[in-house]
């Protein structure tokens, strides 16, 4: 515009012009309309109401007898549940921290010592850890060995050797009574 | 194309008010100068065009008997191999379909690697090369998905997890990717409509690929330009009919696979209804993405605070991404391996290297190769070469290696005399 021959009415000395200004003044606020615009598609990708709603799940412990696990499903996620032996408990709790990728104290992971309770998915890529079951490896450290990427876990579900990040996550959940758990 | 064509009164009708005639012909015909000396590397690219359109052509017949759901996709599978007309023979030219397209685009990505096609002024063209690569991964992945095996199911676990790794918001990613709080009936719909969207995506792409190879015209085993018209001959009927001779060969190869060992390149497991509470014992990605899962498996191992899931990740994304850095990574002005003597040995050696990786990719995480080596140092050794090669390698090879005499033009290159604008058929 600067180039023209004549000047626009209400040009400045460096060549702007109020149509520079409207020019830019109406592209910004296209640019950030579209944005804004663009906004439920993005949106509509994520967890529906429905899917949100998904329901807690109420477990009974007292089948469960001292070494046995049992998986339940919450959020289309099993959920790990272990009464863990005398001997676990105490090789959980002499672990030093500062022995741990991810230090977290095994008082922290549960509610009662007996009882672990923790989603069933290795935090490396999300496979299925084995180790639930009699006979599945349970890696080096005696918990659950994730067979995807090589992940060991320790008889607190904390990570201890391989690609995974973090130990396996502990969900809310809480004791109604003493042999029932709520999770979520 | 023929004037007798060109001088009948409808064909002069439609030219005069839509020139697609004459289009065509400066496209894929008589008018389209192609440097004469082409091999059969060469014919690679046209035939991964050729198989995008049986892709598109079996894919939408599959998708009318398809059901994106994941209580009936299982089933839907099965009743297309069953009870469907000829559905078997649809399902396993799609499956088989997919197999060869990759192996199709890694040789024509191979041969552009050996004869320097990536070279200026061809870096463009190049480069929406690599894009339509990583469409077509992301095509292949999420159709593996949609038959609801248990490969399927954890494949699509895995990869999606890939992005959990995103630092504060990796969850809400994979959330969003998921639309749930796992791999489930929402994801599953989706990958449907994108595995359906993204062909023609890789469509367009493919135009533009082709529209900026119009530019400057093919390169060609020697790498030399384009000098004049005795270099050339017209792409019909002479590239026409070599292309289709390729294409004949191709076909054996595929059509072999697909009546004879139509699973061949499949994993047993996908035949498992998919069950998000088992993890298959070994999960194995599909045969064209295990050297990158060799990478992704290389990085088990903090550097600072970076965790290794995401050098993992970051790792294996940037193993196709640096293709895009390769024409400025090249500093040789020499574009054909012919005349390259030391950078043709490190391109075999590349190629070994990117197969190791494949094997590596395909073995489980605690394998020991003849039972002493294990897997995962080899998986580290090779990903080190691999970048190794692209960042050290590639750029000190131009700057210190004497490269033969070049030939003055493609004609001189067949001529005794070797002199310029001579070629022999000239």
């Amino acid at each position: 515009m600067s180039d023209t021959a004549t000047h626009a009415p209400g040009s400045t000395k460096d060549g702007e012009t109020r149509r520079d200004f409207l020019l830019i003044a109406t592209s910004t606020v296209g640019v950030v309309g579209a944005a804004l615009a663009a906004w439920p598609f993005i949106d509509s990708m994520n967890p529906a109401a429905d899917t949100l709603a998904l329901s807690s799940t109420e477990v009974d412990l007292s089948p469960i007898e001292e070494g046995q696990s049992i998986t339940v499903v919450w959020r289309g996620k099993p959920v790990f549940i272990r009464k863990r032996t005398d001997k676990e408990i105490k090789e959980a709790q002499a672990v030093k921290l500062e022995d741990l990728p991810d230090p977290q104290a095994d008082k922290d992971r549960v509610k009662k010592p007996e009882w672990l309770v923790m989603v069933g998915v290795c935090t490396h890529l999300g496979c299925i850890p084995l180790g639930q079951k009699v006979g599945e490896p349970k890696g080096e450290f005696g918990g659950w060995f994730c067979p995807c990427h090589g992940s060991h876990y320790d008889t607190s579900g904390r990570i201890r050797k391989g690609p995974a990040p973090e130990n396996l996550y502990i969900p809310d959940y809480a004791f109604l009574e003493d042999n029932r758990i709520k999770i979520g | 194309m023929s004037n007798a064509f060109m001088n009948n009164p409808v064909i002069k009708w439609i030219e005069y008010r839509l020139p697609i005639f004459s289009f065509m012909d400066e496209s894929v015909g008589s008018k389209y100068p192609t440097p004469k000396n082409l091999n059969y590397w060469w014919t690679f690219g046209s035939l991964a065009g050729i198989v995008l359109v049986i892709m598109i052509a079996t894919g939408i017949m599959l998708a009318m008997q398809y059901t994106a759901h994941t209580d009936y996709a299982f089933e839907s599978v099965e009743r297309i191999m069953r009870d469907v007309n000829y559905g078997w023979l649809l399902r396993y030219l799609h499956m088989n379909g997919g197999s060869m397209f990759f192996i199709l685009v890694y040789i024509h990505m191979f041969r552009g690697l050996y004869f320097g096609s990536y070279k200026a002024p061809r870096e463009l063209l190049w480069i929406i090369g690599v894009f339509i690569i990583l469409a077509m991964m992301a095509t292949a992945f999420m159709g593996y998905v949609l038959p609801w095996g248990q490969m399927s199911f954890w494949g699509a676990t895995v990869i999606t997890n890939l992005f959990s790794a995103v630092p504060l918001v990796g969850e809400w990613i994979v959330q969003w990717l998921w639309g749930g709080f796992s791999v489930d009936n929402p994801t599953l719909n989706r990958f449907y409509a994108l595995h359906y969207l993204f062909p023609f995506v890789i469509f367009a792409l493919v135009f533009v690929h082709l529209w900026a190879l119009h530019v400057h015209k093919s390169n060609n085993p020697v790498g030399v330009e384009i000098k004049g018209p005795q270099d050339t001959i017209p792409f019909h009927p002479y590239f026409t009919i070599k292309d289709m001779v390729g294409f004949g060969v191709f076909m054996i190869f595929f059509l072999g696979f697909v009546f004879f060992a139509p699973d061949f390149f499949g994993e047993p497991d996908n035949y498992i209804k998919a069950n998000p509470l088992v993890t298959p014992a070994h999960i194995v990605p599909e045969w064209y993405f295990l050297p990158f899962y060799a990478i992704l498996r290389a990085f088990d191992f903090n550097i600072l605070f970076l965790p290794a899931k995401l050098l993992g990740v970051i790792a294996m994304f940037m193993s196709i991404l640096i293709l895009l850095f390769l024409p400025w990574l090249d500093t040789s002005k020499v574009r054909s391996a012919r005349y390259r003597p030391i950078y043709k040995q490190f391109f075999w050696l590349f190629f070994v290297v990117c197969i190791l990786l494949g094997v590596v990719g395909g073995k489980p995480a605690d394998h020991l190769f003849f039972g002493l080596i294990p897997a995962i140092y080899v998986g580290k050794a090779a990903t080190a070469y691999y970048f190794a090669h692209f960042i050290i390698l590639t750029p000190l090879i131009g700057w210190l290696e004497k490269p033969r005499p070049l030939p003055d033009s493609i004609s001189a290159a067949v001529t005794k005399s070797g002199t310029s604008g001579q070629g022999a058929g000239s």
